[in-house]
């Protein structure tokens, strides 16, 4: 169960990847890493945590595709060396994540690790490689936790923190009018730092909460919660659920005929690659998300098209994680010409790493969380367009992180 | 709080639709445990198995009606052929051989959830007939088509009521539960009788999950979260006990609707709250047989 065999692409791309590097190295021996004592042959092992089945099975499928294919741009090579994937399917299961982490690190002994997707597996993941372990790039689990308290030298992020998923909603809905608001969230670690980091925001701004609805985690069923919601009768609601959730969430909202008269607000996954799922439910709710799908900048386009081409699928925002993921360990490898022993430097270059990415610019804090644009969107005609920037270069406090 | 009669009058509502909807994925779980003693934890995956049908044949005909229609007799077969394919062999094997095997159905229709229908989290379309809200309180209004599944629901109850208390089979069945051996050797196929039953189950659980999908989102790992549920409320009613199964789903639909309104801290452990009082009263559940 735990170890699966790679699907799709990446069998083909297992393939393809040794026979790109075999024919590379046959070709050429400038790829020689000069640092490098044992030989040009040695592969930098890159160990993938991410989850291949249930319900986050299609966030890790694309993250790892997208890092496919930004290493497949670069000639299948990191600072010359060609690349080993060990790649493990998290099931995101939290009571797995310990032991196949113990497995990439001890006994697959990768150079990098990437993963995960959920926020609980990140901790027990980053708690293990946090120090000596291998440099580790978190494509999604956004638990403020992993740039915070268990921050280090050798973790980095490349999706956000949810400190960056509710923070700028507070600003972005006063502007747009809304005073009184109340949050709605599902009851757990994450939903919860949303909310926490919106109010931060919303009330010192004038803002009032009227009321604060966590819902049980992973319930969907939000009928009794609408009603009340209806009841109250603020000017909108800021709301934080994501993938079947979220569908309901919206289509229930819609159904109840709230709309129109209670604003729909949310962090960007409530709709979020939902388009087809939502239908007309969603149109007009608005979200803010560090993506946008219609962003307009040549690299977001460029890199669309080629994913549609490589995977057959459309990118989205966790795609775009995961190509960052696979440019900033690019970045790190080049710099140190495949050295994986020239530690400080590597990560060095990979933390002042300015990087033009589909999203729009990406630098990283003294944490190694990202800072970037957060968009405020709206679902019109069943895409999130633009609406305006929320929050320029939106930051994360990293709160506990001694680094 | 809003202390208006109106705010609760929806409330109410809400509950019983809830509880309509969870007798309808459960009843089918205490068909097969009550007459056929078999554990299954696959429940979910047939009613996700549903859903997905509802979904993909929705699609291909255009229509979530043909969908129900063509999406039945598949799910009955995949019940008939699961049945005969596995459960038929664990009958006179202990409980735990059950879930043992009902869990890797689980896996399996999980796996082959994904290899069929990929990823992505899916929804359907509320048919144009249906489609329509009735205005409740000022601003929230009521969808047309969750009043419908509640009267799905009391059709199917009544038929199942109807099925067993009054015809052949369901005599056939009632007997079957109560002493297997009598019946087979008054000549009845008890084979046969259980495949039929199984599949009936599967069948139920289908339904719900086609009946939910317009209303639900259709999405991997759907079924898990409707199997606990759909457990406590079996349970909750006596396992076997139809009637205690739509008995155990109103109380569970009540108490987490108005739990979730009025003591929001407990939400999330009302209504097993409410299961462990019941099972300290009566170990056997409301309507079950004391053993």
């Amino acid at each position: 169960m735990s170890e699966k065999q790679p699907k799709g692409i990446t069998r083909r791309s297992f393939i393809v990847n040794g026979t790109v590097a075999t024919a590379g190295l046959a070709a050429s021996s400038l790829f020689v890493p000069p640092k490098f004592a044992i030989g040009a042959q040695a592969k930098v092992k890159v160990g993938i945590l991410l989850p291949y089945t249930g319900t986050y099975a299609k966030l890790g499928t694309n993250i790892r595709d997208a890092m496919m294919l930004r290493f497949a741009e670069a000639g299948n090579m990191l600072g010359g060396r060609p690349i080993e994937f060990v790649d493990i399917d998290s099931e995101a299961k939290p009571a797995k994540a310990q032991q196949l982490t113990e497995k990439l690190i001890k006994k697959e002994k990768v150079d990098f690790l990437v993963g995960p997707v959920h926020s609980v597996v990140g901790m027990a993941m980053v708690k293990m490689a946090r120090g000596d372990g291998p440099i580790t790039v978190i494509p999604n689990a956004g638990a403020d936790q992993l740039t915070g308290e268990l921050c280090a030298p050798n973790v980095f992020r490349t999706s956000f923190s949810s400190y960056q998923m509710g923070y700028p909603g507070g600003p972005a809905m006063l502007e747009d009018g809304h005073k009184r608001v109340v949050l709605m969230y599902w009851n757990y670690g994450f939903g919860k730092q949303v909310a926490a980091a919106f109010k931060k925001s919303f009330e010192p701004a004038g803002g009032t909460i009227v009321k604060e609805i966590p819902t049980p985690f992973p319930e969907v069923d939000f009928q009794a919660y609408l009603t009340e919601l209806a009841a109250l009768k603020p000017d909108a609601v800021y709301t934080f659920y994501a993938g079947g959730g979220a569908v309901k969430f919206v289509k229930d909202y819609a159904a109840a005929g709230l709309k129109d008269s209670i604003k729909l607000y949310g962090a960007g996954f409530l709709t979020e690659g939902l388009g087809a799922a939502q239908g007309d439910a969603a149109e007009g709710v608005r979200t803010i998300l560090h993506y946008a799908d219609s962003l307009e900048n040549p690299a977001n386009q460029r890199f669309r098209a080629a994913f549609q081409k490589s995977t057959g699928n459309s990118a989205d925002v966790y795609a775009v994680q995961g190509y960052d993921a696979g440019e900033l360990i690019l970045r790190g490898m080049n710099a140190v010409k495949g050295d994986t022993g020239a530690r400080t430097e590597m990560i060095r270059a990979m933390e002042t790493a300015e990087i033009d990415s589909p999203r729009g610019h990406l630098s990283f804090s003294a944490s190694h969380n990202p800072i970037h644009d957060i968009y405020l969107r709206e679902v019109i005609k069943g895409e999130n367009q633009v609406i305006r920037v929320a929050a320029k270069d939106q930051d994360d406090p990293a709160e506990g992180c001694k680094m | 709080m809003n202390m208006e009669l109106s705010f609760y009058l929806v409330q109410l509502l809400n509950a019983v639709q809830y509880g309509f909807l969870l007798f309808l994925v459960a009843s089918g779980l205490t068909l097969l445990f009550g007459i056929m003693g078999v554990i299954n934890l696959a429940h979910g995956s047939f009613y996700m198995l549903g859903a997905y049908l509802a979904y993909w044949l929705s699609g291909v005909t255009g229509s979530l009606w043909l969908g129900i229609l063509l999406g039945l007799p598949i799910a009955m077969a995949v019940g008939y052929l699961v049945e005969r394919i596995a459960i038929s062999f664990l009958y006179q094997r202990d409980h735990l051989y059950q879930v043992l095997l009902t869990f890797a159905l689980i896996l399996i229709f999980n796996e082959l959830q994904q290899i069929l229908w990929g990823t992505d989290v899916h929804g359907v379309a509320i048919p144009e007939i249906l489609a329509g809200s009735i205005q409740l309180t000022e601003n929230q209004t009521y969808p047309v088509y969750r009043l419908f599944i509640s009267a799905a629901c009391i059709a199917i109850a009544c038929g199942m009521y109807w099925v067993i208390q009054k015809t052949r089979l369901g005599m056939m069945i009632r007997a079957g539960a109560s002493n297997r051996e009598m019946v087979q050797a008054l000549g009845i196929d008890v084979n046969r009788l259980f495949a039929i039953v199984f599949s009936l189950g599967v069948a139920l659980a289908g339904f719900a999950g086609m009946l939910a999908a317009p209303v639900d989102s259709v999405y991997p790992g759907m079924g898990e979260n409707v199997l606990i549920i759909s457990f406590v409320v079996v349970v909750i009613g006596g396992t076997g006990s139809i009637k205690g199964a739509f008995v155990g789903a109103m109380l569970i639909g009540l108490a987490s609707t108005f739990g979730k309104v009025l003591v929001p801290e407990m939400a999330s452990i009302i209504v097993y709250a409410l299961m462990a009082v019941i099972l300290l009263r009566r170990p056997q559940g409301l309507f079950g047989k004391a053993s």
